[in-house]
């Protein structure tokens, strides 16, 4: 075990970022004009298959459709409009600024890539930035209900510790709104006849011919039906894997399984270790908690974090005197306080329960007291601000948090990682792109508040229709056809893989497994990772894996609407997957961002990034069954960013 | 809590479905409706039954995707006083211990069943893909201040924009009627500037086609109002009656 490090083989030089040469401001601009177009004529002899159907896949399809290629979208949905894009709470940035408070593009590119402590692609970023406001303009005219000023200009707020307003939003709904908008344009095409949708559908492999990726293999969740769709190019649109921790944010159907795939295919999956885990959830209320719910991060404008002061203080909240209560983040922040970084506050009320202090029944929270605000302000401001959360929070736990105090806890929200992908979105199987959070290009180890969004609209509305035209006009495709040698293994694999499944009838249940793999992960490669731990999940992984395979049980039929199938297939791949998510955790012996290897902190307890060590970005290449993967490096040079350590002290 | 429950178990469409009965014996009351069901599930599978099929996803009351009727309520809201949330919102300590609780799925003529308690709503897409949207390619947008639009009006849209998608209206609904979502949905472009253009082609449009799906009409009952996980106001209804009267006048026939 000691050696894990050293079998593993390091490739550098081998991947090619396809970034262009020139000032950063101009990069776009010029290669939008240097890359080939499709005449308007041959779109429509092109197929696109589209995985997802969220901001990210919503946008591309839409947008691909009205330029007049022949799309097709999958989901395992029963409507396009309930991706977990749906979701978003807070807000979307945008580099407009309206409210002249010193906002730019540089500006907004500058705090993502430090945001993203210094681990992500600054081409990318500034890309990003630039189509932001493209963005805002598309979606109002959509329809899209932003939050107006009285005067009928859009309103903005501050989000997420930016000191500009630059979030734009609609209610607590933005990621509604949004998907909303991007589910119009597409029912719109899908009304044209440019795009055939295919909800509850789930893809089970991708299809490489002659190294190009040239379709998919789905199930029909239906029917169960197995059956093969070719095409010309295949987009993953099919957001994080946080649910490989079994408890997180993400909706329960989330998964792994499409970029899995297409990493078994050939696709390198870039910097799995990166998750982020949002301070403010409900904790979990005991076994058979489901998943976990977000609270937004704006009750920390108002709510002050504290816990006991003496571990195992078993009095109720309000029964704690001032003097025996520990606001230790106001203590340890002075300057920031409640309002430090999502990384920094989730870590310290991790530390906090671990050392006993924490509060709830089963001792798993932090308090967050709205009491000196609602003394300060009154109870109607406070409802004002923040009704709607403190009706969900009481719906959910019985508990009045205008009386005592909120219970909050952190849980895993959005991957940073993905699938590796250049400066066109293009996978290392040509071809294969991958836009939206299944991909792992613009946040580095850490992502910002409202930035989410922007990703996903800023790939799907204004950046792969661009790409996939120029690989389109480039590529040579042959003609291929459902009897080709590539179809049919693939098709085979799937199906034994299912026969097997339903094959094994042992004692467990599928979620049984699923539970238990994400308890390893949460303990090993959670808030706080250390070399042990890691190890550990390495060895008890493959063990959890081993017993699946022998063990699980898939009650019902394949040939049949079965839930438990359709949930056996996504842990499989978790179980898969969270290996190499603990493996690139271990070789990164750095902390930055949502990554914190104990060993590697400031004297204050901060994440300590190693620069000289670890700035490049960790590829994973698949190198067959049973074997350890390959990494690949690319190296991240920043020219227009300084590299400079956070405080926020 | 001990609970029995009364689930409706069909294989799928074209086979006779019936109420079956399972007992729980272990219910936390701080476990949610659909985290109940997951015991009774892995109970079932445990036993080597098949288990209970079920729509849900993000569990956080947003997308849409649960729909039970629960003790004859779509999403089994009206619970002491317990309003405007989905099944997934809600939680088992507003049941009582010994209580038997009947579930079952949507019933609509719009709404085939696919096996025990999912329904397809592919009907609502549809009747978006009639007109529910504003025709405005990607690209094409002006700046997105250009146009002020007052803030009641996108107060409104808002409120009407805030529908899930999710059914209980049609569930809740003694004809089975798809009026709150169609009027919702159009309601929210309806108050924008941006949606004036194409306003009265699309209520013709997408009226046809919630009644070709084969939904009821209104006769206001208001149950729909009252089953809303969201609260959409049955103003929008009205809303769209004018505006289908308006378009009527104007001699606009249905282009779908």
């Amino acid at each position: 075990m000691k050696n894990i490090i050293d079998q593993i083989k390091v490739v550098e030089g081998s991947l090619n970022s396809a970034v262009p040469e020139g000032p950063i401001q101009d990069i776009w601009d010029n290669h939008r004009f240097n890359m080939k177009l499709v005449n308007p004529a041959n779109k429509r002899k092109f197929n696109v298959i589209m995985v997802g159907s969220g901001l990210a896949g919503g946008a591309a399809a839409a947008t691909m459709g009205e330029l007049g290629y022949n799309v097709q979208c999958f989901f395992y949905q029963d409507s396009a409009r309930r991706a977990h894009s749906v979701a978003a709470q807070g807000g979307i940035n945008a580099a407009k600024n309206y409210q002249n408070d010193g906002d730019s593009i540089f500006r907004l590119f500058y705090d993502t890539v430090k945001g993203g402590d210094y681990r992500s692609r600054e081409a990318n970023v500034y890309r990003l930035a630039q189509v932001s406001n493209n963005i805002i303009d598309q979606c109002a005219a959509q329809g899209v209900p932003f939050a107006r000023e009285y005067g009928g200009a859009l309103d903005n707020r501050s989000f997420g510790g930016a000191q500009v307003s630059r979030t734009f939003y609609a209610r607590g709904q933005t990621g509604q709104q949004l998907l909303l908008g991007a589910y119009q344009a597409l029912s719109r095409q899908a009304a044209a006849g440019t795009v055939k949708l295919f909800p509850r559908t789930e893809i089970l492999d991708i299809i490489v011919i002659d190294e190009q990726a040239r379709g998919v293999v789905t199930r029909n969740m239906v029917t169960g039906e197995i059956k093969s769709y070719l095409a010309d190019a295949v987009v993953l649109a099919t957001g994080g894997y946080g649910n490989l921790y079994y408890l997180s944010t993400n909706a329960m159907g989330c998964n792994v399984t499409a970029s899995w795939r297409a990493y078994k295919r050939g696709a390198f999956f870039a910097n799995p270790c990166y998750v982020q885990i949002h301070p403010t959830c409900i904790p979990p209320a005991g076994e058979h908690q489901s998943k976990l719910t977000l609270m937004s991060e704006s009750l920390r404008n108002d709510g002050r974090i504290w816990v006991p002061r003496n571990a195992g203080d078993n009095r109720k909240a309000n029964d704690i005197p001032e003097s025996d209560r520990y606001y230790y983040l106001e203590e340890k922040y002075p300057s920031f306080g409640n309002l430090v970084p999502r990384d920094v506050a989730s870590r310290n009320a991790k530390t906090v329960v671990d050392e006993g202090h924490g509060v709830g029944e089963l001792k798993n929270g932090v308090y967050l007291d709205f009491s000196e605000s609602i003394g300060r302000l009154g109870a109607h401001i406070i409802k004002e601000r923040y009704g709607n959360l403190f009706d969900m929070y009481t719906s959910i736990t019985g508990e009045d948090p205008y009386k005592v105090p909120m219970r909050i806890y952190p849980a895993i929200h959005y991957s940073m990682g993905g699938t590796w992908v250049d400066y066109n979105l293009q996978s290392t199987i040509p071809g294969l792109f991958s836009i939206g959070e299944a991909n792992f290009s613009d946040h580095g180890a850490n992502r910002l508040g409202a930035s989410a969004l922007m990703q996903g609209l800023a790939d799907g509305y204004f950046v792969i229709p661009y790409t996939m035209g120029n690989y389109l006009a480039q590529a040579s495709l042959k003609k291929v056809d459902t009897n080709h040698p590539a179809v049919k293994e693939a098709e085979a694999a799937v199906n034994e893989k299912t026969k097997k499944l339903m094959s094994i009838n042992g004692k467990r249940s599928v979620s049984s497994f699923h539970r238990e793999l994400g308890r390893v992960i949460w303990d090993n490669v959670g808030m706080a990772r250390t070399d042990a731990g890691l190890r550990k999940a390495l060895k008890r992984i493959p063990e959890i894996r081993a017993e699946f395979w022998e063990n699980v049980r898939v009650p019902g039929s394949a040939a049949d609407l079965n839930q438990s199938l359709e949930m056996a297939g996504r842990v499989a791949d978790f179980l898969e997957f969270g290996e190499v998510m603990a493996l690139d955790a271990l070789y990164r012996a750095e902390s930055c961002g949502g990554h914190f290897r104990e060993e590697s902190q400031t004297e204050e307890g901060e994440a300590l990034r190693d620069d000289e060590n670890f700035a490049y970005v960790s590829a994973w290449e698949y190198a067959g069954e049973g074997k350890t993967p390959i990494l690949n490096k690319e190296p991240l040079t920043f020219e227009y960013v300084k590299l400079t350590q956070r405080s926020y002290k | 809590m001990k609970l029995t429950l009364r689930v409706w178990r069909q294989k799928n469409s074209n086979t006779q479905g019936k109420l079956e009965d399972h007992q729980l014996d272990d219910v936390s009351p701080d476990s949610s409706f659909l985290e109940m069901i997951d015991d009774l599930n892995e109970k079932l599978t445990n036993e080597g039954n098949e288990p209970i099929a079920f729509d849900h996803d993000c569990r956080e009351g947003i997308c849409g995707m649960c729909s039970l009727v629960v003790n004859g309520v779509a999403h089994g809201q009206d619970r002491e006083l317990i309003k405007a949330v989905t099944i997934c919102q809600l939680h088992m300590r507003n049941f009582k211990g010994g209580e038997t609780i009947v579930l079952e799925p949507w019933r609509a003529e719009g709404f085939p069943l696919l096996k025990d308690l999912i329904v397809d709503r592919g009907a609502f897409d549809r009747i978006i893909q009639a007109g529910g949207f504003i025709s405005v390619g990607t690209g094409s947008a002006p700046d997105a201040n250009a146009l002020p639009i007052p803030k009641k009006n996108a107060d409104i849209s808002m409120d009407a924009a805030a529908c899930i998608g999710c059914g209980a209206c049609v569930a809740a609904c003694p004809n089975a009627s798809a009026m709150l979502f169609t009027s919702a949905k159009m309601g929210s472009l309806n108050h924008l500037p941006q949606g004036q253009t194409e306003r009265y082609q699309r209520v013709v449009n997408m009226v046809t086609q919630m009644d070709n799906e084969g939904f009821g009409a209104c006769t206001n009952m208001a149950e729909c109002e009252a089953a809303c996980p969201k609260e959409i106001s049955l103003d929008f209804i009205a809303q769209m009656n004018r505006d289908l009267i308006t378009a009527t006048l104007k001699g606009i026939g249905p282009t779908v």
